[in-house]
């Protein structure tokens, strides 16, 4: 029980309040500005929570009220070094995603920052969250904003689009929540503070020493990790991905890509692997193989796409299918260089998309064959894009590069083989991205570009920030690999590694 | 008790009102204060634990803390139904007054079958309840549809009803004590007699079909079409839940102990309930029919509770009612306000009507069963209800599959009220004149789903209560 606001609380809380109150702000630039606040104060906020790691703040960093004490249930928030990772990430995102969305003329502005704002409070949730039933909970509620922000703010083909990707999402997590139920049944129960028992528990405690057959493991695996997999997503439940992302609007593909398929790669960390850990040793190798089987389709996918969004969200698959491999292969390498990467790939995927949303808001095409030239044009944004791309391949000296590096050679100690066939997406991600950036960026002038100015200074200190964050951890990764190594073995014990 | 006695006289004071009263408003006035009474005196029974009048003869009644909160539910639901709708009610027709009447001998027989010890009283609350339904969908005399709606509906509910009895009948020769408490019913040991399993059949297709469960469905989607839509309103919610507490008190208290031979009866009613529900509601174009669908769909969830009869499954049902009767009144009575009825009608509703919108996206949300809205925890409760026969798990997947199906034709109407442009480009609006009270109402019943859908134990815990 705490008595005053912890970190995990306030995270959840900040974002939630300011986004309710961003709807009864008629004014459109004062909700924009009060969003761009909020997310800034969050990111103070959380900033600050990292000084406060060592065990003996722990009642500041976690809390648990009694929510539904008939069965056990309780409402329980706090940070381990996973969360505050990804707590870090989304509110790190955020305010870029925010100030980069400042250029872009969205209708009914209030409601567009509102429903950003309830979209980043229910990623927090589901970060922090230590019940399973919070964590079903927020796990839903990140979903229903960025639904309704894709769906009314969107391309032409938004609405089926985005009902394809709810559709996807809602059936796995129905899926996840006839799992949770199930190991719920089977923990043992729990006393509240003021003596009442209930048989069975909610608790992340109560999960990981819930005593489940291993017959029953072997299919509660799947309906837990069919629900991740959507998520992430790994091949073949991707279908959904390229067309949601093409068709959102690019400020909301930023916090489905950059911020939100991190919930799935958290939940198979957090509420996966310990909870199931004889079934998920036994699918290792198919997981795995589904993993590299996406990392190369959606890397091939990649090289030969001409939209712009596409490229970037097969991209996306393939990085994403790089980290659960990382996961499954199960020692602290892989699992490391997994967790800095969820990080460095937030943010470099984020900035991609600020640069891809310049480029359509300035020519209004985003097929590639009809773009050329733009580095006469904008030598500027020439030099953040070609930055970020290399962050992207994972060239030394960039963040990717320190994770990517732990996850491969993590990957090499579990099999050679898979490591090998993995490697080739290095190559094609080397290929579709100089690709892209020679057939935009060089090459002669086309018509859509002749009449365009370089970004402005808003925009230059948005991508500077990338940039920097780029470098920072691509020279200097220690803080993160520090804020995650107990979690990362923790993990690992779990599995009895 | 106390809602027994008050329903009737409030009944009676109605019909008189009629005789005597010309003022078409007036009926509504005093059924909205009837209603206050009997939220008050259910209450305040539910409360001290005793009623005013002790009409439990022969402990003909069995009243306790699940049937008080269930009945509480159920008038609060009634109350709202008043308010949101008790306008469109005097439109209607003719008889204001008359339909207000008989809406509480309707819920007389509500109490009756919610609290009834006897398979005398059951039947006794089932038809109380259900001929004063006959009427009101027959209500609007010069429509057709609403003719035929009635005639169908009387027809075969008088079949049900026969069904019913002789139910009854054999459950009472077969058991050796020769008793009508349900409580008290001799099963003997092992397999039931043939006798007692017809009897027990018998039984099942005439709740089912009073809970509209597939196959007894069929007249459920033209009689809920056909009568007035404000009475679709009223039946489809309060009375249904009705319906599915008698379902669960007859099987919990008399066939409670031989739950593993009827049980696969139960789960491929529900199997079918669930398919047909679903399956036609996708493709139905006009929101009051596919609500119609929705409702058996809704009702295949609810008959989990009958599957799995334990303590989960009564705090399911009783967070299913509130949660499934909310919504729905407030999306009939949105409904109402609008001219055009097919899911297309709703197009613009965002940009004309922010309010209703809204409301109408938050019942959607909870009928589909999203989180912070009540849907979620009574779903949650009927699955973790459900989950407990480990065996039959693969009914609670097949329940959730259906759950994701159902988001499909609840989110077309979300879809067309956000993100699909009107079609007529003129400026007429999409929907009658709204007042600031009705808003004001929604806005109220929306903050009531989400707080019991954060905090459920606000409905829930009043069932220890006593």
């Amino acid at each position: 029980m705490g008595t005053f606001i912890t970190f995990p609380e306030l995270f959840i809380l900040l974002p939630l309040l300011f986004g309710v109150a961003c709807f009864f702000i008629k004014n459109g630039n004062v909700a924009k500005n009060i969003a761009l606040f909020a997310s800034l104060i969050t990111l103070v906020i959380v900033v600050t929570s990292l000084c406060y790691t060592d065990v003996k703040y722990d009642l500041w960093n976690n809390v648990s009220y009694v929510w539904l004490k008939y069965i056990g249930a309780t409402y329980f928030v706090g940070l381990d070094g996973t969360g505050r990772i990804l707590a870090l990430l989304s509110a790190i995102g955020f305010p870029l995603i925010i100030a980069a969305a400042h250029q872009n003329k969205y209708e009914k502005t209030n409601s567009f920052y509102g429903l950003l704002l309830l979209s980043q409070a229910g990623l927090m949730g589901v970060f922090c969250a230590f019940d399973a039933l919070t964590f079903y909970f927020f796990w839903e509620l990140a979903l229903i904003p960025v639904y309704f922000l894709a769906s009314m703010w969107g391309g032409a083909n938004r609405v089926r689009a985005t009902f394809k990707f709810f559709a996807y999402t809602f059936a796995g997590s129905l899926l996840m929540l006839i799992g949770i139920i199930y190991v719920y049944l089977h923990t043992s129960g729990k006393m509240f503070a003021d003596g009442t028992i209930t048989q069975h528990s909610f608790s992340i405690k109560a999960f990981y020493e819930a005593s489940i057959t291993p017959d029953a493991q072997h299919w509660l695996f799947w309906l837990f990790f069919v629900a991740f997999a959507i998520k992430m997503p790994i091949w073949p439940f991707h279908t959904w991905q390229p067309d949601a992302y093409d068709e959102a609007p690019t400020t909301v593909t930023m916090v489905l890509s950059g911020i939100m398929v991190k919930m799935g790669l958290l939940a198979v960390l957090r509420w996966l692997i310990p909870v199931l850990p004889e079934a998920s040793a036994y699918y290792t190798d198919v997981v795995i193989i589904l993993s590299i089987i996406g990392i190369i389709y959606a890397s091939c996918v990649a090289m030969v796409q001409d939209n712009l969004k596409r490229l970037v969200a097969y991209s996306s698959i393939a990085h994403i299918g790089l980290m659960c491999a990382a996961i499954f292969a199960m020692n602290e390498m892989s699992v490391q260089g997994m967790l800095i990467q969820m990080f460095s790939h937030g943010i470099n995927i984020i900035g991609l998309w600020i640069v891809v949303d310049i480029i359509e808001q300035k020519t209004g095409v985003k097929s590639i064959s009809q773009l050329g030239g733009v580095a006469t044009k904008a030598p500027v944004l020439t030099i953040f894009l070609v930055i970020i791309a290399l962050a992207n391949i994972a060239l030394p000296l960039t963040n990717a590069f320190i994770g990517e590096f732990m996850m491969f050679a993590g990957l090499w100690q579990y099999s050679n083989w898979f490591a090998a066939v993995a490697g080739i997406s290095i190559i094609l991600a080397a290929v579709y991205t100089l690709n892209m950036i020679r057939s935009i960026f060089y090459g002669n002038v086309a018509p859509v570009v002749e009449q365009i100015k370089d970004i402005n200074i808003s925009q230059k200190l948005i991508l500077s920030v990338v940039v920097v964050a780029i470098f920072m951890i691509g020279i200097f990764p220690q803080p993160l690999i520090e804020l995650t190594r107990v979690s990362a073995n923790y993990l690992l014990m779990t599995m009895g590694k | 008790m106390n809602a027994i006695i008050f329903s009737a006289i409030f009944g009676v004071i109605l019909m008189f009102t009629g005789a005597f009263v010309a003022d078409k408003t007036i009926p509504k006035n005093i059924a909205i204060a009837g209603i206050l009474v009997l939220l008050i005196m259910n209450g305040m029974e539910l409360y001290t634990g005793s009623p005013i009048w002790n009409i439990n003869k022969m402990e003909m009644l069995r009243v306790d803390g699940f049937n008080l909160t269930f009945l509480e539910v159920l008038f609060a639901a009634t109350l709202l139904f008043f308010l949101l709708s008790g306008r469109d009610v005097e439109r209607v027709g003719e008889h204001v007054a008359e339909y207000f009447a008989l809406i509480f001998f309707v819920l007389c027989g509500v109490s009756l079958s919610c609290t009834y010890n006897t398979l005398l009283l059951l039947f006794l609350g089932i038809e109380i309840m259900s001929i004063p339904l006959y009427v009101l969908t027959g209500s609007k005399k010069s429509n057709l549809k609403s003719n035929e709606a009635a005639l169908k509906y009387f027809l075969m509910g008088a079949f049900s009803t026969g069904i019913l009895l002789m139910g009854i009948a054999f459950l009472y020769g077969g058991n050796p004590n020769a008793s009508f408490y349900i409580n008290n019913l001799d099963l003997g040991v092992g397999k039931l007699t043939p006798m007692i399993s017809v009897g027990l059949v018998f039984l099942v297709i005439a709740l089912g079909f009073k809970v509209s469960a597939a196959p007894f469905h069929f007249w459920t989607p033209d009689v809920y079409d056909g009568a007035p839509t404000v009475f679709t309103s009223f039946m489809s919610t309060i009375v249904k839940a009705a319906g599915f507490f008698a379902f669960l008190r007859l099987f919990m208290y008399s066939f409670g102990a031989v739950q593993d031979q009827w049980q696969d009866l139960i789960i491929f009613i529900t199997v079918m309930t669930l398919l047909v529900g679903n399956f036609t509601a996708v493709f139905q174009q006009s929101v009051k029919r596919m609500l119609a669908y929705s409702s058996i769909a809704q009702a295949g969830f609810m008959l989990l509770a009958v599957f799995a009869l334990n303590a989960a499954a009564k705090e399911g049902l009783l967070l299913y009612a509130a949660a499934y009767c909310f919504a729905t009144i407030g999306l009939f009575a949105i409904l109402i306000k609008m001219k055009d009825y097919t899911i297309d009608g709703f197009r613009g509703l965002a940009k004309e009507q922010p309010v209703l919108a809204f409301s109408a996206t938050v019942f959607l949300l909870s009928l589909t069963g999203i989180p912070l809205t009540a849907g979620f925890q009574a779903k949650f409760m009927m699955l973790v209800a459900s989950a407990q026969f480990e065996s039959k798990l693969w009914l609670v997947i097949v329940a959730v599959l259906f759950a994701a199906v159902s988001a499909y034709y609840y989110f077309r109407v979300i879809q067309a009220i956000y993100f699909r442009p009107r079609i007529a480009e003129d400026n007429s609006t999409i929907c009658y004149e709204v007042s600031p009270a009705f808003k004001t109402l929604l806005i109220i019943t929306v903050a009531i789903i989400i707080i019991v859908g954060v905090y459920p134990e606000f409905v829930v815990g009043w069932m220890y209560h006593l």
